[in-house]
């Protein structure tokens, strides 16, 4: 019983060990060819397109839908105290610091971050990715890098439209149903803001795209077994990201109490 | 020449090449013939850098691929061609930018020379205009010849063929033997192909090699294959039910 525990944490922690290595070693590699010629970047604005301007819908709806929420949940305790015009400090502080970079990276981790994943997983399993190499192309300048750059450059664009959209969902429900005065509302929103709550959100959100493309990209560049393995590994990309984007917003947002 | 010495190779714990020895002599057709799974590809992967041995050296023209860093690895691969048993054709090019893969990654050429040189390889495989179709829109067969296409556009001094008419049917596969046959002898390259179809392996070796439990197990001139008296061999290729191969192997629960 004690020794099935035992090997069984065992084969997990050795588990843990290989793709923290294999996720680090390919994010090095990563860093190292961007700055190698050639710059692709006609494939670099393909996934631009792909990840940022195709996730435009997705994005507007959630974060809309969010700021309104958030603005109708707070409400319910702030008109107790006759303070609804604070509802505008909450929506926009709470955008800004969390829900925007959280929500979008959860989205792009769920829509691209699959994508990407069975894309390179079904090149793996057809043996596209050995071919690339027979032809004397590293895979991961052609295949990660245009991700990488895409990701890192679209989600922190991506969270910005989210806190802009949010805010514009809160002040819907602000304005027309609580009865703020437009004024009051933009006033209480830029006042509350400082430029640090922006930028930590920002550079929440650069960490959260480097763990979507590097996890998507492991996962898809390891998958094997035909369909069966592409499917796994885009189910095991998916949660793996959510799990660290959680993990690491969590870390990021006690560095930042700390720091600032 | 291409000398493999002593490649040992283990995937979990399971043995798949086990202290081979071979040579590849320059400009000959050598076929490695061997059950599924035997271990056949792998040595392919071995031979062009894709896999790199447990223990033991692949020499490229006296130089050790298994010590080489990408950059000389690079340098190497210009040389060698390779057809993947499924094509392994890019889903999201064309063919123009399948086939013309390398030239624009490597060279400096002109889109123009780029198309003409493209142009040239699909009527050495016996296509034309099918230049701006994508993957999916050509048969097996069709995907195969591309795939070939795509192999000899750098004027390759070795081609690879892994499995050349597994999954084509037999009158197409035996279209893309005599394609073999003819690539050979018109550009003069050394060729090693790896297969279990023995019909191919007659009509396009100058040599046969088997692979049977991680270790070459015959190697010779297509007749002496034929007239071998390794039992092993012997069962390989004619394909018999039973046989040392098969010793101790159940096959009453698959009825």
């Amino acid at each position: 019983m004690f020794k099935n525990i035992a090997r069984l944490l065992g084969t997990r922690f050795i588990e843990f060990v290989k793709y923290a290595g294999g996720t680090s070693i390919l994010l090095g590699e990563t860093l190292f060819w961007i700055p190698m010629p050639p710059m692709r970047r006609r494939q670099i604005v393909e996934q631009m397109s792909k990840i940022g301007v195709d996730s435009l819908p997705i994005v507007s709806l959630i974060s809309l839908f969010t700021g309104m929420v958030l603005a109708l949940q707070s409400a319910y305790q702030m008109q107790k105290l006759g303070a609804e015009m604070y509802i505008a400090s909450l929506v926009a502080l709470s955008m800004t610091r969390e829900l925007g970079p959280v929500l979008t990276a959860l989205i792009v981790a769920g829509r691209t971050g699959a994508s990407i994943t069975a894309e390179l997983g079904t090149m793996k399993v057809t043996e596209q990715i050995d071919a690339l190499e027979t032809l004397a192309t590293n895979p991961v300048k052609y295949l990660v890098v245009p991700r990488f750059l895409a990701l890192v450059i679209m989600i922190p664009l991506l969270t910005l439209y989210a806190d802009v959209i949010g805010g514009l969902g809160g002040y819907l429900i602000g304005v027309h149903k609580l009865n703020v005065s437009h004024s009051m509302y933009m006033k209480m929103t830029w006042k509350a803001l400082r430029y640090k709550d922006i930028y930590t959100g920002l550079i929440k959100s650069t960490f959260f795209a480097i763990i979507i493309c590097i996890v998507a990209c492991f996962e898809g560049m390891k998958a094997e077994g035909g369909a069966e393995g592409v499917g796994k590994a885009t189910t095991s990309s998916v949660v793996m990201s959510f799990i660290l984007i959680i993990a690491s917003d969590c870390f990021f947002t006690a560095l930042f109490y700390f720091l600032t | 020449m291409i000398e493999i010495i002593n490649v040992c190779k283990t995937f979990d714990g399971h043995r798949v090449l086990e202290n081979l020895n071979l040579n590849i002599r320059t400009g000959e057709t050598t076929v490695i013939i061997g059950r599924s799974g035997c271990g056949k590809s792998v040595l392919l992967k071995h031979i062009i850098g894709l896999l790199r041995p447990d223990t033991g050296h692949v020499l490229i023209e006296g130089r050790d691929i298994t010590r080489m860093d990408e950059k000389e690895l690079k340098g190497v691969r210009m040389k060698f061609g390779m057809l993947f048993q499924g094509a392994a054709l890019f889903d999201s090019l064309t063919i123009m930018e399948n086939v013309g893969f390398a030239m624009l990654e490597h060279t400096n050429a002109t889109k123009d020379e780029v198309a003409k040189r493209v142009k040239e390889c699909l009527a050495l495989v016996g296509l034309k205009d099918i230049e701006y179709k994508k993957p999916a829109e050509l048969s097996g067969g069709m995907r195969k010849r591309v795939g070939l296409a795509r192999a000899i556009l750098l004027r390759p001094q070795v081609i690879l063929y892994d499995e050349p008419t597994t999954g084509v049917d037999p009158i197409m596969g035996d279209s893309i033997n005599d394609l073999i046959v003819k690539l050979h002898t018109k550009l003069n390259v050394t060729s090693i192909a790896v297969t279990h179809d023995m019909s191919s392996a007659y009509k396009i070796a100058n040599r046969i090699t088997m692979l049977y439990n991680g270790k070459i197990v015959a190697d010779g001139k297509p007749e002496e294959i034929k007239d071998t008296a390794d039992p092993i061999v012997k069962q390989f290729i004619t394909g018999a039910g039973t046989g040392p191969i098969t010793e101790g192997i159940d096959f009453e629960h698959l009825i």
